[in-house]
C-alpha cells in the first residue's frame, strides 16, 4: 500500500497499465479523500467574516424606533427559523414528488408520457414565482402552507429533468448486463440505474435546494414568513440596515446550503464512478 | 507475452473449488445441454423474422460458436437462450428442461452471462461485481468470498491486487477477465458470451482466447459464443455454427469439416481465403511427426563428427549443446574452414519450434530459415527432431485429405440420421434430441 495521495484530483484515469495481467507496477487502489480541506474551510470562512461585518456595521448603524421596531422580539431569528423551515420542507416534498416521478418516467411502459409531464413541470417552472403565490394564495388562503406549494411545483423541474437525465444516461447494455445475469427488474434498478443516476440527480436536489431558498424570500408575500419580511419592511420603510441585514442573512444561507449541499454530493457520490 | 500472465498454480481453483462445494449447496460444474426447437422471433411491424425457426442441438460441454455476418441474427439467437429476448414462438431445452415458460430471472441465474466491453458496473469493485449473482442466489458471506477469490485466481488475476479495484482502475483485457469470472461465479452450467473480446486490442484477444480455451479445458461448460470474427469462430469452436440471414443456420460443423467442406458458396465466402493455411492452426507440430536428423554433441570427439557428416544423406548435422539444446548447424566444408575449431564453425541455430506449436508456425518458422528445416524441441528446450518443408507440405496433404474424407463421411452420417430421425417421427416412437444426444 502506498501513502495516502495528497490531492485526490490525480486519481484520474489510471496510468494506462496496459501490460496485461498486471505484470507492470500498477497504482494500488488509494484511500482517496474527496473532501479537500480548502473545499471544508474556505465558504465557511468567508461566510463568518460576512455576517461577522454585518454584524459590526449593523451595531455601528444609527436605528431609529421603526428599524428597531422590525428586528425587536427576536423577530430576525424567527424569520430565519422560518426561512429555514420552508426551505427544508418544501425541498422535502420536492424529493418525494420528483424522484420517483423521474423514476417511473423511464420506466419502459410510461415512456411516452415523460415529455408531456416535463411540459407541465417547466410551465411550474416558466410562471413567474410571485404570480404563481398569488394564485395560490387565492386558492389556499394566507399562510405558509401556499407558500410551501408555491415553492414545490417551482423547484420540482430540476429534480425530475436531472432524474431523468441521469436515469437516462445510463449505458443501455449495463442495464441488459444487469437483467443478463438475473437480476430483477427492482434489483436492476435499486443496485445498478440509482446508484449510477446519483451524480446527476444530486446536482438536480443542489439547484432545487438554491432555488427553494431565494424562493421562499418570496412567502412573505403570502403571509409564510421568512427573511422576505425583513427585507419588505426595510422597502417599505425605506430603512437601510434592515433590507440590508435581511439579504444579507438571505445570501450567506443561500451560500451555505449550497455548499453543504456540494458536500453531499461529494460524499454520496457512488465510488468508481470517477474523480469528477 | 504468454510468460508474462500468472497463471494460478496448477489444480488449486479444484482444490478450493472443492471446499467450496463441500460447503455449500449442489453445484453443477459441468455443462449442460441446450435444444433449439423451431426457435423464432419476429418483430411487430416487420412482416420477415428476424430469427426464423432455428434448430440446434447443443451437446453437453461442448464450446459452440455463432459466427456470421453483422444483422444476420446471432445475437437475437443467443439472447433468446436466456430470454433476455423473448421468442415468439419456439422452445429452449436447457438439460431436457423446457425453460420457455418459466421464471426468466430464475433462468438467468443458472446461466452465465459475459459481453463486449466487459459490462463491469463501474460503481462496484471487482469483487463486488464478482459476488452479485451468488448473493442473489443467497450464498453465505463467507462462501461468496472465497469464490470470488478463486474465481480472480481462475481468470488469472491475484485476488489481493483487484479484489478491491473498480472497474475503471482496469486494462481492458483485465475487465474481460473479470466479466468472465462474474459469468462463472455461481458456477452456471451454460455460459453466454456475447462478442467479449471485441473490444479488445488484438495482442490481448489472443491471450484471452488461450485462457478461454485453458479454462474451458478445466471446467467443461456448455458455451454459446458469438463473434463475427471466423477467425476466432475456428480457434475456440468445437463445433461453428455459421448463419446467414434471419438466423438460418448454413452450415453447423466442426472447424475442419468447415474449413475444408464448406456446405455452399456463402459459407466459402466466409471462411474467406486460405482455408488451408486456416487449417493450420488447428494441428500442431506433435501431430505431424518429426524427423531424424544426424546430430552430434558438441563434447563428442572431432573424428566422431568427421564421420557422421560423411555417413549422413545430407551432408550436415546439428549440433547440440551440453543440455541436448540445438545449437549450430554444421555443414561438411565448415570445419576445414574453421581449421578444426568448432567454436568458429557452422552457423548458430536461430530459431527452433515446441511441439505444441501450430504449424502455421512451424511453416513461418521453415520459411524463413534459409535452408528450409527446423529444430523441434520438447522439455527445457531439448532436441527431438526436425520439420522442414517436405514433411510440412506432406502432412498438410494428408490432413486435408483425411479432412475431406471426415467430411463426406460425416455428412452421410447426417443424412443418415435424419433419414432415421424422419422415420421415428413418422413411426411415431420419436423422441429425436435423445436419439442425437
Amino acid at each position: 500500500m502506498r501513502p495516502p495521495s495528497p490531492s485526490p484530483e490525480q486519481l484520474g484515469p489510471p496510468e494506462a497499465e496496459e501490460a496485461e495481467d498486471g505484470a507492470a507496477p500498477v497504482p494500488a487502489p488509494r484511500p482517496r479523500r474527496r473532501v479537500t480541506w480548502q473545499k471544508l474551510t474556505v465558504l465557511p470562512a468567508f461566510l463568518l467574516a460576512l455576517l461577522l461585518a454585518t454584524w459590526l456595521w449593523f451595531r455601528g448603524a444609527d436605528l431609529d424606533s421603526i428599524a428597531r421596531n422590525s428586528i425587536a422580539d427576536g423577530n430576525v431569528w424567527l424569520r430565519l427559523r422560518q426561512h429555514v423551515v420552508l426551505t427544508v420542507v418544501s425541498t422535502f416534498f420536492v424529493l418525494v414528488i420528483a424522484i420517483p416521478l423521474g423514476i417511473l418516467l423511464t420506466r419502459r411502459r410510461v415512456r411516452p408520457a415523460a415529455p408531456a409531464v416535463i411540459a407541465v413541470a417547466n410551465v411550474g417552472q416558466a410562471t413567474p414565482a410571485i404570480g404563481l403565490l398569488a394564485l395560490l394564495v387565492i386558492w389556499l388562503g394566507i399562510g405558509m402552507r401556499a407558500a410551501l406549494v408555491g415553492m414545490v411545483v417551482y423547484a420540482v423541474l430540476p429534480v425530475l429533468a436531472n432524474t431523468i437525465a441521469g436515469l437516462r444516461a445510463i449505458d443501455p447494455t449495463l442495464v441488459e448486463a444487469a437483467r443478463g445475469i438475473g437480476m430483477s427488474a427492482v434489483g436492476v434498478l435499486r443496485r445498478v440505474e440509482l446508484p449510477l443516476a446519483v451524480p446527476l440527480i444530486l446536482a438536480g436536489v443542489r439547484t432545487a435546494l438554491v432555488l427553494n431558498v431565494g424562493t421562499a424570500t418570496l412567502a412573505y408575500f403570502g403571509g409564510g414568513g421568512g427573511l422576505g419580511d425583513l427585507i419588505a419592511s426595510g422597502i417599505t420603510n425605506q430603512r437601510m440596515p434592515v433590507l440590508v441585514l435581511g439579504s444579507v442573512l438571505t445570501v450567506a444561507l443561500a451560500l451555505l446550503v449550497d455548499w453543504l449541499a456540494s458536500l453531499a454530493e461529494l460524499l454520496l457520490r457512488p465510488r468508481g464512478l470517477g474523480a469528477s | 507475452m504468454a510468460e508474462a500472465a500468472p497463471r494460478p498454480p496448477e489444480g488449486r481453483a479444484e482444490t478450493s473449488g472443492a471446499t467450496v462445494r463441500t460447503s455449500g449447496a449442489t453445484i453443477q460444474t459441468s455443462g449442460a445441454t441446450i435444444q433449439l426447437e423451431n426457435l423464432t422471433k419476429r418483430y411487430p411491424g416487420n412482416p420477415a423474422p428476424a430469427v426464423d425457426c432455428v434448430n440446434m442441438d447443443i451437446k453437453a460441454g461442448e464450446l459452440v460458436v455463432f459466427v456470421g455476418p453483422s444483422g444476420c441474427g446471432k445475437t437475437t439467437t443467443m439472447k433468446m437462450i436466456n430470454r433476455l429476448i423473448e421468442p415468439t414462438s419456439g422452445r429452449i431445452r436447457i438439460d431436457g428442461e423446457d425453460v420457455t415458460g418459466i421464471d426468466p430471472v430464475r433462468l438467468r441465474r443458472k446461466i452465465g452471462y459475459a459481453i463486449q466491453a466487459s459490462g463491469l458496473f463501474p460503481h462496484m469493485t471487482v469483487a463486488q461485481n464478482i459476488a452479485l449473482v451468488p448473493r442473489m442466489t443467497g450464498w453465505s458471506k463467507r462462501r461468496i468470498a472465497e469464490r470470488v477469490e478463486e474465481m480472480l485466481d481462475l481468470v488469472g488475476l491475484d485476488p489481493g491486487e483487484f479484489q478491491g479495484r473498480y472497474p475503471r482502475q482496469l486494462s481492458g483485457g483485465q475487465q474481460q477477465r473479470v466479466g468472465v469470472a462474474r459469468a462463472l461465479a455461481a458456477d452456471p452450467p451454460v455460459l453466454l458470451m456475447d462478442e467479449p473480446f471485441g473490444a479488445v486490442d488484438p495482442i490481448t484477444r489472443d491471450h484471452l482466447q488461450d485462457e478461454l480455451i485453458r479454462l474451458q479445458h478445466e471446467l467443461h461448460k456448455t458455451i454459446v459464443f458469438v463473434t463475427h470474427d471466423f477467425d476466432e469462430a475456428i480457434k475456440l469452436g468445437d463445433r461453428i455454427a455459421v448463419l446467414r440471414e434471419r438466423s438460418h443456420i448454413a452450415q453447423f460443423d466442426t472447424p475442419e469439416a468447415i474449413l475444408t467442406n464448406p456446405a455452399d458458396d456463402f459459407v466459402s465466402g466466409f471462411v474467406g481465403a486460405g482455408a488451408a493455411l486456416k487449417r493450420l492452426n488447428l494441428t500442431r507440430v506433435r501431430d505431424v511427426g518429426v524427423v531424424d536428423f544426424p546430430t552430434a554433441t558438441i563434447d563428442d570427439p572431432l573424428q566422431t563428427i568427421f564421420e557422421r557428416l560423411r555417413a549422413g544423406t545430407t551432408n550436415e548435422v546439428l549440433l547440440l549443446d551440453r543440455h541436448h539444446r540445438p545449437y549450430k548447424w554444421l555443414r561438411r566444408g565448415d570445419l576445414m574452414r574453421a581449421k578444426g575449431s568448432l567454436v568458429r564453425a557452422g552457423t548458430l541455430v536461430h530459431d527452433t519450434v515446441t511441439r505444441d506449436a501450430t504449424l502455421r508456425d512451424a511453416l513461418e518458422a521453415v520459411l524463413i530459415d534459409n535452408a528450409g528445416r527446423v529444430p523441434v524441441t520438447g522439455r527445457r528446450g531439448r532436441y527431438e527432431g526436425v520439420v522442414d518443408m517436405e514433411t510440412l507440405m506432406n502432412s498438410v496433404h494428408e490432413l486435408l485429405e483425411e479432412d475431406r474424407l471426415d467430411a463426406v463421411e460425416h455428412q452421410h452420417l447426417l443424412e443418415e440420421q435424419r433419414a432415421q430421425q424422419v422415420l421415428e417421427e413418422q413411426e411415431g416412437t420419436t423422441d429425436a434430441p435423445e436419439e442425437l444426444a
